[in-house]
């Protein structure tokens, strides 16, 4: 904590060392900063930013001609059942496996940590999921899941029949199995890079004091993996909505309506060419998403000042 | 001592359930035809009554292989279009999104905290809800069902700028000041200093890029109506059902590129992953 400190007070001071005496330092900055972003800044300005500005346009206009409707395209999406169901269900999963992997991988990384033998084996045994394309396994799943699959097989020994477990209520469960099968290992290498952060001397402190392995881990370990944690979970949120490659490559277009998900609705319509009702979600879903965000983001700085107020 | 042996006990009976898929695959591309539809047949082809779990082939065979590499120019025209897909979109990136990591990492211009907001969002964004507007675009611009259509936005991707801010941010202030007293300019700086220390992550962002592009299926899903133009990940489902003999092969083909690039860069991939995390 005193060293992050001790980092933002000596960039504080170059600030004003530069405003006060090289201020034309300043307009050099600024015209070099955006000449290095310029050739990603034209891309993702051309190839997305500019062009939603066009989708937010049509979110308000029908569909023929450009009439303006006002909120017309929204009411018609919220009404919509498909979108209630896949909204829903896109939400239960982040809800359970957000929480589910990031427990997991932590348990796994601390684990890990203890092991004293064979543990780049073990991390590279973690990571390999991650680079199996979702094609190659789908056969696997496939085998495995099918009404004459293996787990047929398996749970028929113990007198249950088989049947095509991914049009069942389990196909959600699957899922959420094979995010956590291919996310485990990079989330458990960024919380063995956290956890490695930690000074070892707090621990030896703490148990010179009496304190179990458990104590340790709750209040020595935890409190500093806040910003771990806060950059783990971001990144396995972005990796939660790659699910559906899975999810497709295994059902299609129309899953068990368990794991019907946005990712399936946003494909339809753009199948059907609906773009109204694909304009007006992607509309609600980027303001969602920037809210998120943003909470986030602003959660962090707050907390972050308050630390640094109290040191 | 015997904590220490439970424990990578545990560990490893995890680690088996995690590689046990790989693990199959292997087998059964070794498998002659006859073998895999007796094990596989009931499910994947209609044949038999159940289909049987064998860990190991029973007369194991590269016929599979065989076939697969000389009667099957599908195949192959797929493989190389994943190849072409991947290898321009990462060899866009590196023009495209190192120098603008460079930028958010190390100056300070106006805008830049609603710039970088604006980056992280499109980050998370999942592709389905950027569609439309890559559409519109793309078919104003003509491309759709060209192979543009799939890298051009590719190539664009916020992620690789997210991991490489947290590397480039990462370098020491002093090493890079005392470079600007030695009269270097910011290009040199980049040049010279820059790309070589952010070395392990942007090698981080290449992989990842291969294992995301390789494996791509809803851009080419969604831009791609010519068969001819599909990478492997539209055309190998595909091949289970037409077939089955060479399906398998065909999912270990799939994977080597990935798995070879893993296993080669797996420590800066890992180096890659702690400069997200840690750093911030």
């Amino acid at each position: 904590m005193q060293k992050r400190q001790r980092k933002t007070s000596h960039r504080k001071w170059i600030r004003t060392l530069r405003n006060k005496k090289v201020s034309a330092g300043w307009g050099r900055e600024v015209r070099n900063g955006y000449l290095f972003l310029l050739p990603s800044l034209l891309g993702t300005g051309g190839f997305v930013l500019i062009p939603f500005l066009d989708v937010v346009k049509r979110s308000f206009q029908q569909a023929v001609g450009s009439g303006f409707v006002g909120m017309e395209n929204y009411r018609m999406v919220m009404e919509n059942e498909a979108f209630r169901l896949a909204a829903g269900n896109t939400a239960r999963f982040m809800a359970v496996c957000l929480p589910l992997l990031l427990v997991l991988s932590l348990g796994t990384a601390v684990l890990v940590g203890h092991v004293t033998k064979f543990q780049r084996w073990m991390k590279t045994g973690f990571l390999l999921p991650m680079a199996i394309p979702a094609a190659s396994v789908v056969v696997f799943f496939q085998m495995v899941f099918d009404e004459k699959g293996w787990l047929g097989q398996l749970v028929g020994a113990f007198g249950i029949t088989g049947r095509d477990w991914l049009a069942s209520d389990l196909a959600f469960w699957i899922l959420v199995a094979c995010y956590i099968w291919k996310n485990l290992g990079y989330d458990m290498i960024l919380w063995l890079a956290g956890l490695g952060a930690i000074p070892e001397e707090q621990y030896e402190a703490a148990r010179v004091q009496g304190a179990g392995e458990w104590a340790c881990f709750w209040y020595i370990t935890l409190p500093q993996l806040k910003e771990t944690t806060f950059v783990t979970g971001l990144l396995s949120f972005v990796n939660a909505f790659r699910v559906f490659r899975e999810a497709y490559l295994l059902a299609g277009d129309y899953p068990h309506e368990s794991i019907y998900m946005l990712q399936h609705l946003f494909n339809n319509w753009f199948v059907n060419l609906d773009i109204q009702k694909m304009t007006a979600a992607a509309v609600m879903l980027v303001i969602l998403t920037g809210g998120i965000l943003g909470a986030e983001e602003w959660w962090k700085n707050h907390t972050n000042k308050i630390e640094e107020r109290r040191l | 001592m015997l904590a220490q042996w439970a424990l990578r006990l545990f560990l490893l009976i995890v680690l088996a359930v995690m590689v046990f898929p790989l693990f199959m695959l292997t087998a059964n591309s070794l498998m002659g035809r006859q073998e895999l539809l007796e094990t596989c047949g009931a499910v994947l082809a209609d044949y038999g009554e159940n289909a049987k779990l064998r860990i190991f082939p029973m007369y194991p065979t590269l016929r599979a292989y065989v076939r697969l590499l000389l009667d099957s120019p599908e195949y192959f025209t797929a493989f190389w279009n994943s190849m072409i897909q991947t290898v321009l979109v990462l060899a866009g990136q590196l023009l495209a999104a190192v120098p603008a990591a460079w930028a958010f990492s190390q100056f300070r211009f106006p805008g830049k905290k609603v710039l970088w907001f604006l980056y992280m969002l499109l980050m998370i964004l999942p592709f389905q809800v950027t569609m439309v507007s890559g559409y519109l675009v793309l078919n104003t611009m003509d491309l759709m069902d060209t192979r543009a259509a799939v890298i051009l936005p590719g190539i664009f991707s916020t992620l690789p700028v997210f991991i490489l801010q947290k590397t480039f941010a990462g370098i020491p202030r002093e090493l890079l000041e005392a470079a600007r007293i030695d009269g270097a300019g910011d290009l040199r700086i980049f040049v010279y200093m820059g790309i070589p220390l952010g070395m392990p992550g942007i090698f981080s962002i290449l992989i990842l890029g291969f294992l995301e592009y390789w494996n791509a299926i809803e851009q080419p899903m969604t831009y791609l109506k010519t068969e001819a133009l599909w990478p492997l990940s539209l055309y190998l489902p595909q091949m289970v059902n037409t077939e089955i003999a060479a399906a398998f092969a065909a999912s270990i083909v799939t994977l080597l590129p990935a798995l070879l690039l893993f296993f080669y860069g797996q420590d800066s991939l890992e180096q890659g992953i702690v400069a997200s995390g840690v750093k911030a």
